[in-house]
């Protein structure tokens, strides 16, 4: 496909920053929020922000899911690995922080923790390895729930389980607008979330919160486009749902993923790292497969965690509230070698895009 | 971690799919979420194609960017 060297193509990305500058209201401050590690990586490297006006700001809300992994989950995974499971992962989840300690420092003291590329390998280990007990740590958004769904249906072997740390992004959408001093005037709703559930979870923002949508992808004209269409709708007074990522999501989704995922998995509440409680923000594995749901199997449930450590912001960095080098451990006591909270372990997380970036803008 | 990445279906056999993310770069990915055909392009996400693209589809994306862009020219 000649999708990447069109969809980057400068002359096209100045056209469209030409267009921001002339579309912006002049007099008015404007604080769009994307909620995924991604678009904050296409931001930053790209220095998207150098090509905004002064009153048009880009901020990161709650976009990684790694990063909102409440400790008492990786508490729970280690108390897992440690009772002698073999604990498969994702490679971001390794060295988010637990209460004591990451899954990396628990592997460190001997437990069998293993990164996988995808829940389909770890099925194959426990296949392969039929005298021990697997578990799966399932965590991700909309995007990555369904490959948990396929497998769950999937039948697997006696000896595997989940531990399901799965979340749902529009909820946490919601809560930003909550947020009483965040002051947010769009959204730019991610790509890859929307491939799977479609447009009609963002129905209620504009229609309820008169606030404008738009569905972007990820290359930077993808950005820099779904922000022109926002700063379109509010020079218009308008608001509306649009998708700028038409020829990846379509308004219905992906109807089978959502089929197998609410199969798989009931809706309920859950904790988020630096947020809290959110309702109808998480999944559970339904009823019926309760024999596959590592908690109840091994016994292990951890209610409370401590999921900043002192000193730490990410709190405030993953609603958006600061920017990562407002935290004066930026960079300092916290770096990508020795990250202190979850926002600087994950490639998602906002402090460590921004750690590793160099055209990082300031602004 | 909800980066998806575009690849093309070389061989399906069931569930399973051989797929190129171009430069040679191979892989067997899971299509059981879409109805993916050798020759289609997928998008997949950890090991799963989690949708189909097709050419037409982004070929429209860059109409509709000239579009807009045109339409204030007026
Ligand atoms: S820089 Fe480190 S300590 Fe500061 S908010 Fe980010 S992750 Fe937490």
């Amino acid at each position: 496909m000649t999708e990447k060297l069109q969809f980057r193509d400068p002359a096209l990305a100045r056209e469209i920053a030409q267009k921001i500058r002339e579309t912006a209201l002049k007099d008015e401050q404007v604080k769009f929020c994307h909620v995924c590690g991604t678009h904050e990586w296409t931001i930053t490297h790209y220095g998207l922000r150098s090509l905004l006006p002064q009153n048009v700001e880009v901020i990161a809300g709650p976009g990684c899911p790694v990063c909102i992994v409440p400790a008492a989950e990786i508490d729970e995974a280690v108390q897992l690995a440690q009772k002698g499971v073999v604990i498969t992962c994702f490679g971001d989840v390794l060295r988010v922080p637990g209460s004591n300690m990451s899954l990396l420092e628990a592997k460190a003291a001997g437990a069998d923790v293993r990164v996988v590329y995808s829940v389909s390998d770890a099925v194959e280990m426990a296949k392969r390895e039929k005298d021990k007990e697997f578990v799966f740590f399932a965590v991700g958004f909309e995007t990555t729930a369904p490959a948990t769904a396929v497998e769950v249906l999937g039948k697997p072997p006696e000896n595997f389980s989940f531990l399901v740390s799965h979340r749902l992004i529009p909820p946490a959408m919601e809560l930003l607008l909550g947020v009483g001093d965040l002051n947010i005037s769009g959204f730019i709703a991610p790509g890859h979330v929307s491939a799977i559930i479609g447009l009609k979870p963002y129905e209620l923002f504009p229609r309820v919160y008169r606030m404008p949508t738009v569905v972007a992808g990820f290359e930077p004209i993808d950005v820099l486009m779904g922000i022109y269409m926002l700063l379109k709708q509010l020079a218009e007074g308008a608001a509306r749902l649009e998708n700028e990522y038409s020829r990846v999501v379509k308004w219905e989704g992906n109807p089978r993923a959502l089929q197998m995922m609410s199969q798989a998995f009931a809706v309920t509440g859950g904790n988020w790292r630096g947020i809290g409680r959110l309702p109808n923000s998480a999944l559970r594995l339904r009823d019926e497969f309760r024999a596959y749901e590592a908690r109840e199997k091994f016994n292990v449930h951890v209610e409370q965690g401590k999921d900043i450590l002192l000193g730490c912001e990410c709190h405030l960095v993953i609603i958006g509230k600061i920017k990562p080098d407002e935290c004066p451990m930026f960079m300092k006591a916290c770096t990508p070698a020795k990250p202190v909270g979850a926002c600087m372990v994950s490639s998602e997380g906002t402090c460590r895009v921004w750690a590793t970036t160099a055209t990082r803008s300031t602004k | 971690m909800c980066l998806a990445i575009p690849a093309r279906v070389i061989r399906v056999d069931g569930d399973k799919a051989q797929v190129d993310f171009g430069e040679g770069v191979l892989r067997e990915v899971n299509v059981t979420l879409v109805d993916a055909k050798v020759g289609d392009y997928v998008l997949v996400h950890a090991g799963y194609a989690i949708q189909t693209l097709e050419e037409k589809d982004a070929l429209e994306t860059l109409a509709l960017w000239k579009e807009i862009l045109a339409a204030e020219k007026e």
